[in-house]
This record gives structure tokens, sequence and C-alpha cells, in this order.
């Protein structure tokens, strides 16, 4: 029983591991929330309306910038998962780095591959409401809940591993 | 299927005769016909009537061009013609659909007119009927019906037709113009006309046959026909259409009445007669094509055909009644002649082809109708056909599986013609117009021939005939490598949906709605099995000529989806509707059962919302929540040096001056100017003023507003201060020494001045903006112009333009944008400003005033259009399809605001938009689809309208039903819209490459799946036939074309039109069409506005079709240009260029002279026409052929090799050598 330093990566990340779950569900609420829409065709003749969804709709978009003072939900992420992957290389924990690497791949492409050169937006709001653009970003959103809750319970298991057995 | 069967013997026939196999692909394309000669001396003789006959040719045309052929060409031909049939059918079928939507937007009379008029072409057409269940009830109903009055019928009908022919020689060309003029031009084209129809009754006979065998195709064919024929008919709906086909009877003569009556499915049979009537009524009336004309205004192509209903409609309400009839009769008679080969159905198809006149009967009428039927044909025109129709009947019963050969039969008969003949007229109907009446009599005297030898061959026909049955035109394999002239000598007209007549007749134009299939594949695995591409194309804001606006207190709607009612709906009772996208029930409003037109009470069903497929609404005040927003006007002008230097300024202010009053809008239109250098510039105009007031804003970092009012004044109480403000602007800056360009801060200061009503801002920019918010730097590399590989930069390099463009959206502004520039100016960012504000885009690359006059009088011809077209603001527009339907991805100008709703703060006609669609739940437990957008906007007059089109389609179960429905064109656009899209998310050679597979996967799924034809050869679906060439086209786009070199700017501006271009612009630009101009012949024109068209044929893009000795006119949608060959007539240089001879012409030519010539005269109407109703105004480039202009003409012949590209051959090889990987 000792408190090494992989047993203290893992404690952290189970903690940081909340947050990016809380993200993820945020990601999904967002996306549902474009997805709704009114049905009633008053409504959308109504250019008070138009003009409250167009602002939802850049919120919701902004609030998933890459780079902001205010509330940036995608570069936190981003750069709690890449703490973990830092981490895990420092402990030397190699199969739980190599767990991660495909996702740090990932939010890497997502990152550098924006709709404008120098766009601070990961996502388009004239495209994100295409049902194929969206219900791409939703299907994101759910599996990294799945992939950050079953990440949340191995962290959980090699904690108590680590602990253990050293 | 029949299919099947069928097939087999047309790859006989095809292998037997690969020429003529590919004759008649090309005819079928552009009716080569069953050997080139035949195209030529027809082309020549009846110049339109070449192609079309050229396609019966393999059918008909044997007969008709070799009138008298032997036997054995009889048979092949036959074999070619059912095929033909069918597939002309299909083509009429579409053609009338095309048609019927038309005259369903116009006005009823109009309507009628042209339903009439298209009858006639679609007599041919009718054979589409063959599609579905309604086929085969007509084909009862014609057999019951037609037997007396077919006779009759047909004699009438021959009368008619000749009448008709004469009076479509006059008139013709307006309409269908070649198809029609062919007919009209002479009894040839009656019997052409005629046989059309008869074609139709064969598919019906086959259906009849079929019913025995495979009902379901003939009964379709019957169903298009009577579809068309209730199209005609319009006026008289499906109720009305008995009605009608009495009248027609009547008119006609009683018989034929009688025996429809009889029929009971009446409604088809009426249909058909209605058709057939309707056909002929065209043809009569000269007049009506006349009217035809004027509606084929709207539509170019559809136009044509429409112009002659016009003239029509008065004429045809009155001839349809009699002349359709006749036509009806002729029409009947092939459908007769169909049913007569089974030996049962020859009895009813004889009644019914009585009855029926011309249809069916035939084979029935021929033993009857010899004796009195036929000397009526001959003596009308119709008179051989009749007779063989009578041998028919023998063989029919000889080749046993007496279905196929009676349709056979039939079809041969000079029915099949007909038939043969809508569907080409489709495809070709310019060629039909040329040499129609020495044709049309000729080819009736060889059917008659024919005939005969037809009776004997009919035995072998009906085994074909099955097969033809089987296998829709539009199914027909082409073997692409061997088809050397695949390209229609006329333009390309939309497929028709394969519904029955009533749904046919009201279905929305395809000028304004069109689907990549018309056969919608019934689940998501078929579709991904067809590896074709599914979507809608939309021209939603068209400017339509005839237009139902309904007033009326409460819209109704669907209560769960909210569809408006439309025509596809069903009344369960008088009481209750079923919304066709939901299936919901909901119940009819009291103030619906009342009908303002013909103020009766307790009919909905003939509401103008449910007889017509678009319609517009004047909404209520449930409509809006604000008041409708007057129409505001805002410039947004660059004076800088540069601009200065251009000199646009100078235009700009003339042409608004020139039409400052035909701005639309009411007395509350309001208008404001705002300049720009490396400061803004805002013009107080405040009514009271003596003169106008500069204000100058130098803080471009913090852009404020001067005044808060009088910046954007009443146009009608400030109009002398905004003369003199646009007298004064041309002059103001002439010695201006600023370069820099404040663009982003300007369109700030644009956005903040609009905000409160929203409206529209017009940009004009020279150069590069260099301050400010928004500056750009140049991102091209000239050296990577023609670089094969990488093309970078092709999205924006910042969101600026983007979110103020979102800005904008929410506050009902739009912004379009003119780019004259001589240098880069990063069209890629710039445009974002217009394509997400709905706005519209402008590009004059290397613009001077005085240095390129041609681009100045484009500037001014595109400007008039602009300010004076129409405008919708603070619209929304919503597409609704289906349940089991799911839209995913759209293309346009315009932010998407949900799932289905597109928020469009302009909308203007001119604008086009595309949507992806996808199968998410099995279509099994259905048979129809809908599609319905509706458009709500506020027009420059305050009023809130809708504007609602619906389109319904036919779900198909069956891959080769898929194939069969494919809209090439439609589906070329949308594959160009995504790759665009493609082009911008990842790389040009990624779009290049999913262009190229897209091809390759089609025809691939298509040969493993349908044809069972060896993978050696590279076969195609007749109506994917264009698709490789299409594609080759696209890949020497502008837009995706690599290794030649292209500005960044020319192709980021080339793709922004391939989003928001509506189709029939679209096209011309990605295949230019090419004409010989320096022989232009009357024959075949057509008549608009007291001015005589010619229709010259279209040549295939390639040097080959150039010869020194001619000149051609190449129309590329924004170009024209005239080539003019180095040995060229000097009489045509003369009158037409007014230059003595070739050397003399200068290098710089972009006007033609008027003179006093015929042939300058035509040449000049000819493009006159041509120009008619671009949103984009042509610059006309006469090219020399030594010239070095001419490398930018060459570049055009698309189906020739370049440096960089493969000619189409190559093509097509490649593709070969891709599907066998």
């Amino acid at each position: 029983m000792a408190f090494t330093f992989a047993a203290f990566c893992y404690m952290l990340s189970l903690v940081l591991c909340a947050a990016l779950i809380f993200f993820a569900i945020w990601h999904i609420i967002a996306f549902d929330e474009l997805r709704t829409d009114f049905k009633s065709p008053i409504d959308q003749g109504n250019p008070g309306h138009a003009r409250e969804r167009l602002r939802n709709i850049e919120r919701i978009c902004f609030l998933l910038r890459k780079v902001s003072a205010r509330a940036a939900l995608v570069l936190p992420e981003y750069s709690i998962h890449s703490l973990f992957c830092i981490m895990f290389l420092c402990a030397q924990e190699w199969l739980t780095l190599g767990l991660n690497v495909p996702l740090l791949f990932y939010h890497f492409w997502r990152y550098f591959h924006c709709p404008a050169d120098s766009s601070e937006l990961a996502y388009d709001p004239p495209a994100v409401m295409n049902a194929d653009t969206l219900s791409y970003c939703q299907k994101e959103a759910w599996c990294k809940l799945a992939f950050y809750l079953l990440s949340f319970f191995y962290y959980l298991y090699c904690m108590i591993y680590t602990l253990v057995s050293s | 299927m029949s299919a099947p069967a069928g097939s087999p013997p047309r790859a006989a026939g095809a292998r037997s005769q690969p020429k003529l196999g590919g004759a008649a692909a090309s005819g079928a394309a552009a009716g080569p016909g069953p050997a080139p000669p035949p195209q030529n001396g027809p082309a020549q003789n009846q110049m339109p009537v070449p192609s079309a006959y050229e396609l019966y040719s393999q059918s008909y045309s044997i007969p008709s061009g070799h009138h008298f052929q032997g036997p054995g060409k009889m048979t092949s031909l036959p074999l070619d013609g059912q095929c033909g049939d069918y597939y002309s059918g299909f083509y009429t079928a579409s053609t009338q659909n095309a048609v019927t939507p038309k005259t369903t937007h116009q006005p009823p009379g109009a309507e009628q007119v042209y339903g009439r008029l298209l009858p006639a072409p679609h007599s041919a057409g009718s054979t589409p009927e063959c599609f579905q269940g309604a086929a085969s009830p007509a084909s009862h109903l014609y057999v019951s019906a037609s037997q007396p009055s077919s006779s009759f019928v047909n004699h009438y009908s021959g009368p008619a037709m000749y009448s008709a022919s004469s009076s479509a020689v006059s008139q013709g060309f307006p309409s269908t113009c070649g198809h029609y003029a062919v007919s009209t031009v002479s009894n040839a084209v009656y019997p052409s006309v005629s046989y059309p129809s008869l074609p139709a009754g064969e598919p019906y006979g086959q259906q009849m046959f079929t019913s025995q065998n495979a009902s379901t195709v003939r009964p379709v064919r019957d169903n298009s026909f009577s579809s068309q024929n209730t199209a005609l008919s319009r006026p008289s709906p499906l109720p009305p259409p008995p009605p009608q086909q009495y009248h027609q009877q009547h008119s006609l003569s009683g018989y034929s009445i009688p025996s429809w009556s009889a029929s009971g499915p009446p409604s088809a049979q009426d249909n058909l007669i209605r058709n057939h009537a309707g056909s002929l009524p065209p043809a009569n009336n000269n007049p009506t094509n006349t009217v035809a004309d004027s509606l084929s205004c709207p539509v170019t192509q559809n136009v044509q055909p429409p112009k002659s209903s016009p003239v029509v409609s008065t004429a045809v309400s009155a001839a349809s009644s009699a002349r359709l009839p006749p036509t009806a009769n002729h029409l009947v008679e092939p459908v007769a002649s169909v049913t007569q080969p089974s030996e049962l159905l020859q009895q009813k198809g004889i009644d019914s082809s009585s009855t029926t006149s011309s249809a069916s009967p035939l084979p029935n009428s021929y033993d009857a109708l010899e004796g009195g039927g036929y000397p009526d044909m001959l003596s009308s025109s119709a008179s051989s056909p009749a007779p063989d129709p009578a041998p028919e009947p023998d063989p029919s019963p000889a080749p046993v599986p007496t279905a196929p050969q009676p349709s056979k039969v039939a079809k041969p008969f000079g029915y099949g013609y007909p038939t043969l003949q809508p569907g080409y007229q489709n495809a070709a109907a310019p060629l039909h117009s040329g040499g129609q009446p020495s044709p049309g009599y000729s080819g009736f005297q060889q059917y008659a021939q024919q005939y005969p030898g037809m009776n004997q061959l009919s035995s072998s026909l009906g085994g074909l005939s099955l097969q033809s049955a089987a296998q829709p035109e539009s199914l027909r394999p082409v073997n692409l490598t061997q088809e050397r002239n695949i390209l229609p000598v006329t333009p390309v007209l939309a497929p028709v949906p394969n519904l029955n007549l009533e749904l046919k007749k009201l279905n929305c134009s395809p000028d304004s709605f069109r689907c990549t299939l018309t056969n919608i594949p019934q689940t998501q695995a078929l579709l991904t099995k067809a590896k074709l591409p599914l979507g809608l194309l939309l021209h939603p804001f068209r400017d339509l000529t005839q237009l139902p606006v309904i007033t009326s207190n409460t819209i109704v709607r669907c209560r769960s989806c909210r569809t408006y009612i439309n025509p596809f709906v069903s009344f369960i009772d008088q009481r209750r509707w079923k919304c066709n996208l939901c299936y919901r029930v909901n119940d009819v409003p009291e103030e619906f059962m009342y009908n303002p037109l013909t103020r009766s009470y307790g009919e909905p069903h003939k509401r103008p919302e449910v007889q017509n497929s678009t319609v517009e609404f004047i909404a209520s005040s449930d409509y809006m929540l604000r008041p409708p927003q007057p129409a505001v006007y805002l410039f947004v002008l660059d004076v800088s040096h540069n601009a200065v230097e251009a000199g646009y300024l100078t235009i700009l202010c003339q042409s608004l001056l020139e039409n400052l009053d035909k701005l639309p809008g009411d007395s509350r239109t309001r208008i404001g100017f705002v300049t720009f250098d490396s400061t803004i510039h805002f013009y107080n105009l405040q009514d009271g003023l003596s003169q106008p007031q500069m204000l100058i804003v130098s803080d471009i970092d913090d852009v404020f507003l001067p005044t808060p009012d009088s910046l954007l004044v009443n146009l009608h109480e400030s109009k002398e201060l905004i003369k003199d403000l646009l007298n004064a602007l041309p002059n103001m800056f002439t010695n201006t020494r600023e370069t820099h360009s404040a663009l982003g801060p300007a369109l700030q200061a644009a956005f903040k001045l609009m905000s409160p009503t929203g409206g529209r801002v017009s940009v004009f920019q020279t150069q590069l903006p260099s301050l400010g918010a928004g500056l750009l730097q140049s991102r091209e590399d000239p050296n990577q112009r023609s670089s094969t590989k990488v093309v970078q930069h092709l999205g924006p390099a910042t969101d600026f333009y983007k979110k103020l463009a979102l800005d904008c959206s929410g506050q009902q502004t739009a912004v379009d944008l003119f780019l004259l520039s001589s240098q880069y100016s990063d069209l890629s960012s710039l445009a974002c400003m217009s394509k997400y504000s709905a706005g519209c885009i402008y590009y004059y690359p290397s613009f001077h005033s005085t240095h390129n006059p041609s681009q100045a009088e484009k500037l001014q011809n595109e400007l008039k259009r602009y300010l004076t077209r129409k405008i919708g603001f603070e619209a929304v527009m919503r597409i609704r399809c289906t349940k089991g339907l799911s839209m995913h991805t759209f293309h346009g100008n315009f932010f998407v605001r949900s799932t289905d709703l597109l928020s469009l703060a302009n909308i203007n006609p001119d604008a086009g938009f595309a949507v992806q669609l996808s199968i998410e739940e099995s279509l099994a437990d259905t048979s129809l689809v809908c599609f319905q957008t509706a458009l709500l906007y506020t027009s420059s007059k305050g009023e809130r309208r809708i504007r609602v089109h619906t389109l319904c389609l036919p779900v198909v179960s069956s891959l080769a039903d898929v194939y069969a429905g494919v809209d090439v064109q439609a589906a070329i656009c949308l594959l160009a819209n995504m790759a665009v899209d493609r082009s911008i998310s990842t790389s040009l050679s990624d779009a290049r490459d999913a262009l190229v597979n897209a091809v390759v996967d089609s025809l691939s799924a298509y040969s493993s799946t349908v044809s069972n034809i060896q993978h050696s050869v590279l076969i195609a679906p007749s109506s994917l036939k264009l698709f490789p060439l299409y594609v080759l086209a696209l890949l020497k786009q502008k837009a995706f074309r690599t290794g030649t070199s292209t500005r960044l700017d020319d192709r980021v501006y080339a793709m922004c039109q391939i989003k928001c271009q509506p189709l029939v612009h679209l096209m011309k630009m990605i295949h230019p069409n090419l004409y010989r101009i320096d022989r232009l012949m009357d024959e075949g024109a057509i008549h608009v506005n007291d001015r005589v068209v010619p229709q010259p044929p279209i040549q295939k893009l390639s040097a080959e079709k150039l010869t020194r000795e001619g000149a051609f006119l190449m129309d590329c949608g924004c170009v024209f240009y005239i080539w003019v060959g180095k040995s060229c007539d000097n009489t045509f240089i003369e009158d037409v260029l007014g230059y003595p001879n070739f050397a003399s012409i200068p290098q710089k030519m972009t006007h033609l002279p008027e003179l006093d010539t015929l042939s300058s005269e035509r040449t000049i109407s000819f493009i006159t026409w041509l120009r008619d109703s671009r949103p984009l105004s042509p610059v006309l480039y006469v090219v020399k052929d030594e010239s070095p202009a001419k490398t930018e003409f060459f570049q055009h012949l698309i189906e020739d090799r370049t440096e960089a590209a493969f000619s189409y051959y190559e093509f097509l090889l490649h593709i070969q050598q891709q599907i066998c990987k």
C-alpha cells in the first residue's frame, strides 16, 4: 500500500473525469436544444422569433468555441483530456495511455479543422443546423459521454488496484 | 417483370444490329434514327422531325423513314418501336407532366390549353401511363368503349390531325415547338402525333396484354396518358374529363364518347380521350400553340410549349372539345391496337378502341375499322394506320403472347410512332418542328404500307412488345462507348414521374421543383444499392405568369405537421381530409366548403388549393408579429481610387436613375447610400434639405451612425435629393487618392442602419478590404493557378463576414455583393456575407467601364434586372416531406434555422436551392410520397404571402424502376452542389474523385444488378446515358477543373453559382449548348411575341462538329460565343456580322448589328430569345477561327481532349476500367 505517482494520477483523473462528463452532458443538452424547434409556423414567420432563434444558435456555438474569455467549453475539455494523457505518460501507465490516445488525436484533428482559416469556432453556426451535421455532433457527444463514463470507472478501478497492489 | 423478357429481345436486336441499337439509343437521345442517313435526311427534310423521327425510326422510323422497308427491318423496328413506345411514353409522360405543371400555374384556360397542347405530344407520353394501375383500367376502358368510336375517332382524329397539323405548323413552334410544330407541320406531324397517341394506345394494349401477363406496366402508361389527357383537359379535372371526353367525342364523333362512357374507367379513357383530343386540339389550334408560347415564356424549354398553349387557349377550349376528340381517337387507336393483340382484349380492345377511337382499338378497329375507320383514317391522314391495325389483330393472335404482340403491333402501326414521337418530342422537340409536314404525310403512307408488313412482323413484334412493354424507354440499355451521338439535338426535358393521369396533371412544374429520382426507392437500402444521389432542386420564387392567389381567412393546414392542403391529400368524406405527409385526418373547415371559383358549396375538392400544386396564399395577420416591413434598399459603394478608376459608379448611378421608379415597393419604400474608402461617408437625404449632405465618419474601429434618422429616407419624399446625389456621385471622388478600403466597418455601419427594419444591402466592392475589421490578405499564389494537385483557400479566411451575415440574417437584412475587381479580392471570404444572409453574388472580373465595354454592358443589364425584379422580404422557407423521408443537407444561400427551416432575409426570383434527402423509414406502406415547400415572405407591397409548391412522386421497390426514373440533370446539379461542399471541407481533388466515383458506382451498380449484359461493355440505362457526359463537363467546369489556369476568384465564383443558380441556368453553365447558326431556317421555329425564333439542333460539344464553312453559337449560360470559321460563307458574314469578309471581322466584337436581312433577323431573334429571362445577362463574343480568344471557346468543347483532361471517349474508357476493377 503505497501512494505512488500513478495512484495520484488516477485520483486526479477521477475528479477531472467527472468534469468531462459534465461537459459531455452539456453538449448533449445544447445540441438537443438546437434540434428542437417550435412547430408553429406562426412562430417561425415571426421576425422576433427569428432573431431569438439565431441568437440561441450563436450562443450555443460560441459556448462551444475553442478559445474564449467567457464560457468556452471546448478548449477546457480538450486540455483536460490532454492533461490526462501527459500524466499517464509520465506515470508510465501505457495501457491507460493507449486507451486515451485515439481520442487525443481526434481532439487535435477537431481543433485544427475549422470552418475558416482563423476561426475561433469549433462549430459553424450556418452549418450546424444541417441535419447531418447536427446528428453527427449529437453522436459525437453521446459517444464521448459513454467513453468518459467508462473511463471514470476504469480510473476508479485502476486507482484502487495501484493503491492495493503497491 | 415484363422488362426482363423485353430486354432480351432488345438486347438481341441491339446486338444483331449494334448500330441500330446504337441508333435507337441515340434516337432516344437525339434520334439518330436507325441509320445515320436518316438523320441527315430527316433532319434536313424534316428538321425537327429527324430527331423525333429518328427515335421513332428505331421503331417507327424504319417505316417512316424507309417506310416501306423490308420486313426484317420492320420487325426489328417494331421491337425498337415498342421500346421506343415505352420510352416515348415515359418521355412524353414526363413532358406532359412538365407541361401540365406549367399549365397548372397558368390560368385555367391557359392551362387547359396547355394540357391540350401537351396532350398531343403527350399522346406519346401517354405511354407512360402504362406505369401504373390506372393503365389497366384505362386499357379496359379502352377496350370496352373504344371500338366503334375508335374507328370513327380515328377518322376524326385523322382530320383533326390534319387540321391540327396545319394549324400546328403555323403555330407549332411556339409550343413544343419542334414537337408540335413537326406534327403540325404536316400531316406527317399528325401522323406522328396521332401515332404518339396510338402508341399510348399500344401501351394500353400492352397493358391489356400485360394485364394478363403484367398489366401494371401498361396500365401505368394508360394512366400517364390519361393523366396527360387530364392535364390537357385540366380545366375539367378528373370529373370534368368524362364530360370533356364526351364533348370531345361529341365534337369529334358521338361514337367515341358513348364508348368511353361505357368504358366506365371512363376517367382513364376520358383522360386518354382527352389527351388525344388534347393533343389534337393543340395541333388543330395553332392559336393554342401561340398560347403555349405565352406559357412557355416562364420556362424556356417548357416555355415553348406553354407559349403555344396560350394561343391555343382560346382556340383550345373551343377546339379542344372538338379537336381533342380527334386526338383522343388517334391515341385511342393505338391503344386499341394494343389491346387487340390479345384476342379477348382484342374484342374489348376493339370496342374500347373504337370508343377510344384510336388507341387500343386499332387491331379491333382494323377489321371493323378498316371498313369504316380506315377510310376515314386515310381520308384524314391516319387512315393508313387504321388499316394496319386490322392486320395487326391477326398477327397478334399469332404471337400468342398476345399481349406483347398486340402492343408491338399496335406500336408498329404507327401508333407506336405517336408514342415515340411524344417521347422524342420531349427529348427533341425541335427536330420535329423541322420537317414535319412532308414527313408526316409520307410517314402516314409509309405507315400504311408498313402496316401490312407490320402485321406480318407483328408476331415478331409481339415478342418484342413484351420486352418493350416491360422496359420503359428510360431503361433501354445504351452502350455508351459505341454511341457516338449521345446528346439529343433538342433540349433535355425533365422526366415525368410515373403517376396516374390525374396526379400527373396536378403535379408541380419541374421548373420549380425537381427530384433527382422521379421514382423514390422504398428503402434506404435500395437507394444505397442504386448509388444515386437523392435530393430536391427548388426554384421556389420563380417568375410565374400564372399563379392562383388565394385570399381566405383560414388557410387549411394539417393540425399535426402543419402541411398546407394540396392536390394530393385525400378527402375521406366531405368533412374530413387526410394529410398526405403525416396521414393525420383533419376536419375541413366550414369556410373551405364554399368554392369561390364556382360559387358552389360542398365541393372542397374543387377549391383552387386542391386543384393546383403551386398556389399562393395571402396570409392573415396570424402570420406576422410585426407589421410587414417596408422595402428598404441600402447601397454601400466603394469609392476608393481603384473603384473610381474602374468607373462603375457612372453605370450604377445611371441605372439607378433610370430604374428609381421601378424599384419594387410601395409608398413606404426607403433608400439610403453609404460610400467608403478609408473612411465611411453617409448621406443625409432628409426631405427639406436643399442638397444632399455628406457626413464622414473616420473612426472605423468603432463605427457609429452620425444621425439616427434621415440616412434611410423615403424614396418618394426625397426623390429629388436622391436624384441630385446620383447625378453628383460619379464625379465626387474623381480626384481621390485614397487607395484603402474599409469594407468591414462600412458593413457594420450598414448593419446598424438596417437593423430596425431589415431589407436589402447592395455592396459594391472593387478590391481586397484593407482596413478595419474584416481586412483580408491576398492568399492566392498565381503559380498555383494551374496546379493539378492542391487548390487551397477555397474556404473563408476569416469568420468576420460570416458572423456579420448571420447578424444581418437575424435582422432580416440580406447583403448582395457586386465584386468588380481586376485583381484577387478573396471572393471566398467576401462571399460569406451573401451566402448566409440569403443574398446574391455578382462578379465582374477585370471590370473597366471603358477598357472592357462588354463587362460594363453586362453590369448594366444585370443591374437593370437586379433593381427591378421581384423581391420578398423577411422570408422563411420550410420544406416538408412524407413521413419516412428526411432532409439533411441544404444548398443555396440562406441560414438554416432549424432542421427543415431556411431563414431567408430576402428571396429573389433567381435563387435556386437544393436539398439532400435520406430515407429513414421504409416507405413500403405507401405508394406515393409528397414534398411541400412553403415560402412565407413579405412582398414589396407589404403583403404577407405564402407560396406553396407540392410535388408528388411514386414509390418503387425495384432497382430497375429506380433507374428508370432518374432525372439526370437534377442529379448532376445536386452532385455539383455536393462537390462544392466537399471541395471546401476537404479538397478539390477529393471532390473530383467523388464525382467520378458517382458515375462509376451508379453504372456498375446498374450493370451488376439490372442489366444482364456482360461487363465488357459500358452500359447505362437510357435515363442515365448523359450522366458520364455531364460529369465530365463538371470536371471541366471552372469550379472543379485542374491543370488549366483558373484564377481563384473565378473558381470560387463558379462554386457560388453552382450553389445558388436554379437548375435551368446551372445546366447551361455545366454543359453549354452549341448551335450552328450560319444557316438558320424557319423550319421548326417557334413564335415568341410575334417573332419567329428558329430552333437549330443542338450539336455536341466537340471540335469535330465545327466546320470551317460554318458559324456556331455557344450558349454557356453567362457567355455567348459566336465562332466564325475561316471559310465561312461571306454572305453570312455580311448579312449577320456586317463585314464584307472574314478578314475584316475585328478581333473584339461583342455586338451583332441589326441588319435588314433575313438571316440577321433570324440570328438576332434567336439570340434574344436565348437571352430572355436569364438572371445573368450573357456577354456575346464573336470569336474568329484564328484569334487568340478561341482558346476560351475551345475550353468549352468538353468532349474533346485537353492537355489536362480526358476526352469524352477516354473518360468512358476510364470509367469502364474503374468498373472492371
